[in-house]
């Protein structure tokens, strides 16, 4: 598709942000109760924005088709979030509000959300607590019986509501089964161990998707009247990062080749307080939630040259720097100024640890002050993953964290309605990169994979279906199908008929060095344009010497890999160049380049506050890219300032 | 037990090979060398697994996603043991500072009629969710929700709902047990919702359906205890009481909600 889209519309409705939603729900067309039987669509992934959509869609009456490439539902990535979800009730009467949490978000977001969105997500966030409970998500309680709250990664309200230290867990499991009630009516058909592999795009209108049977290998064909993809993020374009090992992006960057464009992909997150690597045998980083950072001190030795254990060390031979730059915040500041800082340390050599790789996070001083069971039971649990881990114990010695590469912001673009701009395409989840801006406050993920999944696709879908009403889905046996389903075989047998030398991970791991270095927590001109040449040599040595062992027709998790990591390769290129020609720091994206006196990031207003989606032009050539601009009719544009 | 830093293992790896479901199996023999005491047991099979691709060889399959002990994908019997040796560990949170230098280590797939080997160390554990589909869900459509702070629930109720919650689905428990029972799975869920008010509506009727789904895909529970004793999150064998105490209920209750009716 090379059509010129010119600038983008986000399709935001007219009128006051309280009301812009509720209007926009009226004005969207409906599709009758008996009708909806008549359509099918599939929903691609299972997490928390999959599996809450593919629930309501089916209680709502349509022909479902969920698709997974793990063996259950309950699997899901969104499994793994710890610390909680963020809601405006204001049950604590602390002055939150959706307004608050709609400003906190654009801030936080340091001004490259659609305020349209963001406002509809704070809005619809007190409703996700309601259906939560109401599905027995057993979140935390006070003793009268009220749930209770926390304040979490600095907000100035306690909204976050929480399961232990589970919380993606509880909300995974609610709509894990509300979905599986949908399997048992019928409503929705479940495909596990199937991965998607290619969009199907006819006539400018999704069609389908190909997928393949991870147990037998059979690449098959599935059509419907649309597809809704809520397949995650693409963190693990880093090779190390806290995303699960299957966590992949090439249910999105398909698409993205079949003409969706691909929104802000250098906005990444990194987290400041992740557990070090122990050895290059290292698989995947492990986070900690960063509440810890309200009573552990963050430090380094003075003396890079430093042998002695941590405890020996006196206080004026400690660099507190978090606490010297920013006396204000000290070692709360946001995710990623500490993130920034803390690898200053390392850089400078002054880091921690067998490999020098971490900075200290220091529990002694409040053990000393609030007495060890006082912290036991704030943080007894994660000191406990620690040790098991790192075989330290936190009570005595400081904890060593780093920070990893945990989210990603960008993703495929999309309307008001969660549209890509391809018909008949919808994204939810980490998958769009509509909420957070150029970076994501702690407890807002599940808030948005559910709000999308719960609260917006079941009303804007409606309206796209409504106009095919009495079309059938196109037929399997199209050309357009057997056509993308031979480029799809054929591209498996070339991995397989590869006679190279390297393992898929070891080129895996060579892309991730380039981005960590280039494209990871600080990027320059000169190390983007490095990069770039580099992942474009390390494409052609994929395709010349990887080496996937087995065979088709079996469960081939080097062939699943091969075809994720090339994919991973593609979108790396797309993130150096969005940060290459985005010239200013905000949030997550920090350009070395446009920095203040005092080292901290430098918004471009006047140059930058848009979108940059980007579209693909075909194998080799460079992506075009269009801009949806930014409007600030609410929030402020005011810099960050945590000094 | 643990390794001191620096040092490296040599570790002789018995694990299970089979290609397909239908096709024999059998143990290989590693002698894995090099292993850092900080690696995780999956981290440990995947240099076994460069050291096999690097030889022209097929990999060994397992399952396995977060390597972070939630999502519940890895498993298989270490030593004999689901998990391995450490209690209250997944696969992917056991580090091999827990074996010694020298040992010699035998990896299994979980082995239950109901969960048929896929290809190695991967099995099919869909039944488990059959049984969730059978009624491990409260029926609240999307948009039916009132205020959450509408029913207080006691804190010591939500808590017990919480451990019972806490299942990864792993499915240890079933391959811990002499009878491949699907107990404690299925307890842990019915006494998730069966706890809480939201869960009442429907308590009788989804016990019934949930233990008689249950039955048809695993064998009996004869109280090994096996099964607490492998669980990862340490899932207590006292909600299989409270099951088979609704159980037995939920026959009289289900007739007596119908006569209602």
């Amino acid at each position: 598709m090379s059509t010129s889209y010119g600038m983008l519309d986000g399709k935001v409705p007219a009128g006051p942000i309280d009301e812009k939603w509720t209007s926009h729900k009226f004005n969207l067309k409906l599709v009758n109760p008996n009708n909806k039987r008549r359509f099918d669509i599939i929903v691609v992934g299972t997490g928390l924005g999959g599996a809450a959509a593919a629930a309501s869609l089916g209680e709502l009456g349509y022909k479902v088709k969920c698709i997974t490439f793990h063996d259950s539902p309950r699997r899901a990535h969104s499994i793994a979030a710890q610390g909680g979800i963020n809601a405006a009730k204001n049950y604590k009467n602390d002055g939150d509000s959706i307004y608050r949490l709609f400003y906190d978000t654009v801030k936080g977001g340091d001004f490259r959300s659609r305020e349209g969105n963001v406002y509809r997500l704070a809005e619809v966030s007190v409703d996700i607590i309601d259906q939560c409970t109401a599905q027995g998500v057993p979140f935390a309680r006070e003793y009268g019986g009220m749930l209770d709250n926390r304040s979490f990664g600095g907000a100035q309200v306690s909204r976050t509501f929480y399961a232990r230290g589970q919380t993606g867990q509880q909300l995974l499991l609610g709509a894990y089964q509300a979905l599986m009630r949908q399997v048992d009516a019928g409503n929705v058909e479940l495909v596990t161990r199937t991965e998607m592999l290619d969009l199907v795009v006819k006539d400018g209108r999704t069609a389908g998707i190909v997928a393949r049977d991870l147990m037998t290998g059979e690449v098959t064909n599935h059509s419907a009247h649309a597809v809704v993809l809520a397949s995650g993020g693409y963190g693990n374009v880093f090779f190390l990062s806290t995303n699960a090992m299957l966590s992949n992006a090439t249910a999105a960057w398909r698409a993205h080749r079949r003409g969706a464009l691909f929104a802000n992909p250098c906005f990444t997150q990194i987290h400041p307080t992740c557990i070090p690597a122990s050895d290059e045998f290292q698989s995947k980083l492990t986070l900690m939630s960063e509440s810890l950072r309200n009573d552990g001190r963050i430090w380094v030795p003075k003396n890079p040259a430093e042998t002695r254990p941590a405890h020996e060390l006196p206080e004026d031979e400690r660099d507190y720097f978090l606490e010297r730059r920013y006396p204000a915040f000290g070692n709360l500041v946001p995710r990623d100024v500490a993130s920034r800082n803390a690898k200053t340390q390392v850089d400078e050599g002054r880091g921690v640890g067998p490999l020098k790789n971490g900075v200290y996070l220091d529990f002694a001083e409040s053990i000393g002050r609030l007495g060890g069971s006082l912290i036991g039971e704030r943080y007894g649990n994660l000191f406990e993953m620690y040790e098991r881990i790192t075989d330290d114990d936190p009570y005595k010695t400081p904890m060593r964290i780093y920070p990893a590469v945990h989210y990603t912001m960008g993703g495929l673009w999309v309307d008001y309605n969660l549209s890509s701009n391809v018909p008949g395409l919808y994204v939810l989840g980490e998958a769009n990169f509509s909420d957070h801006g150029a970076n994501r406050l702690g407890a807002s993920a599940l808030m948005q994979g559910l709000a999308d999944g719960y609260f917006v696709i079941p009303y804007t879908i409606g309206d796209y279906l409504a106009g095919l009403l009495g079309q059938k889905p196109l037929s399997t046996d199209d050309p357009a199908f057997k056509a993308i389903n031979a480029d799809v075989s054929e591209r498996n047998a070339r991995l397989l008929g590869n006679k190279g030398t390297k393992s898929v991970d070891s080129l895996h791991r060579e892309l991730g060095h380039i981005m960590w270095d280039k494209c990871g927590m600080a990027r320059n001109e000169a190390g983007l344009t490095a990069a770039i040449s580099e992942i474009a040599d390390l494409k052609q040595e994929f395709w010349s010497q990887v080496k996937v062992p087995g065979g088709n027709g079996v469960f081939n998790r080097e062939l699943e890999k091969a075809g994720r990591v090339a994919d991973f390769i593609e979108l790396g290129e797309l993130m150096c160049r969005d940060a290459l020609h985005r010239e200013e720091s905000c949030g997550g994206h920090f350009r070395e380049e446009s920095q203040t006196e005092d080292g901290e990031a430098l918004r471009d207003d006047d140059r930058f506050a848009y979108v940059a989606a980007w579209e693909f032009e075909g194998e080799g050539a460079p992506e075009k890219m269009h801009r949806e601009e930014l409007v600030f009719e609410y929030v402020k544009l005011t810099q960050r300032s945590y000094k | 037990m643990s390794g001191t830093n620096g040092s490296t293992m040599r570790i002789t790896l018995k694990v299970w090979r089979q290609e397909g479901p239908r096709t024999a199996g059998g143990f290989e023999t590693h002698d894995v060398t090099g292993v850092s005491p900080d690696m995780s047991f999956l981290e440990m099979l995947d240099v076994v697994n460069e050291g096999l691709i690097h030889n022209d060889k097929v990999p060994i399959t397992f399952d396995h996603d977060c390597r972070e002990g939630i999502c519940g994908s890895c498993g298989m019997v270490i030593n004999g043991m689901a998990h391995g040796p450490e209690r209250a560990t997944a696969t992917c949170q056991l580090h091999m500072r827990k074996f010694n230098d020298g040992d010699t280590v035998i990896v299994e797939p979980f082995r239950a009629a109901a969960f048929p080997i896929i290809k190695d160390l991967a099995v099919d554990r869909s039944p488990l969710d059959r049984i969730i589909e059978a009624g491990g869900y409260i029926s609240v459509d999307t948009g039916a929700a009132q205020d959450a702070n509408s029913i207080p629930i006691p804190k010591p109720v939500a808590d017990g709902a919480m451990d019972a919650a806490a299942c990864i689905g792993c499915g240890a428990c079933v391959a811990a047990c002499p009878n491949s029972a699907g107990q404690l799975f299925t307890s842990a869920k019915l006494n998730h919702l069966n706890l809480l008010p939201q869960g009442q509506a429907e308590r009788w009727a989804r016990t019934e359906s949930m233990v008689e789904t249950m039955e048809s895909f695993f064998g009996s529970c004869t109280n090994h205890g096996e099964c607490e004793a492998a669980c990862p999150k340490s899932i207590s064998i006292d909600f299989i009481a409270f099951m088979n105490r609704d159980y037995v209920k939920s026959k009289r209750k289900n007739r007596e909600l119908l006569s209602q009716g």
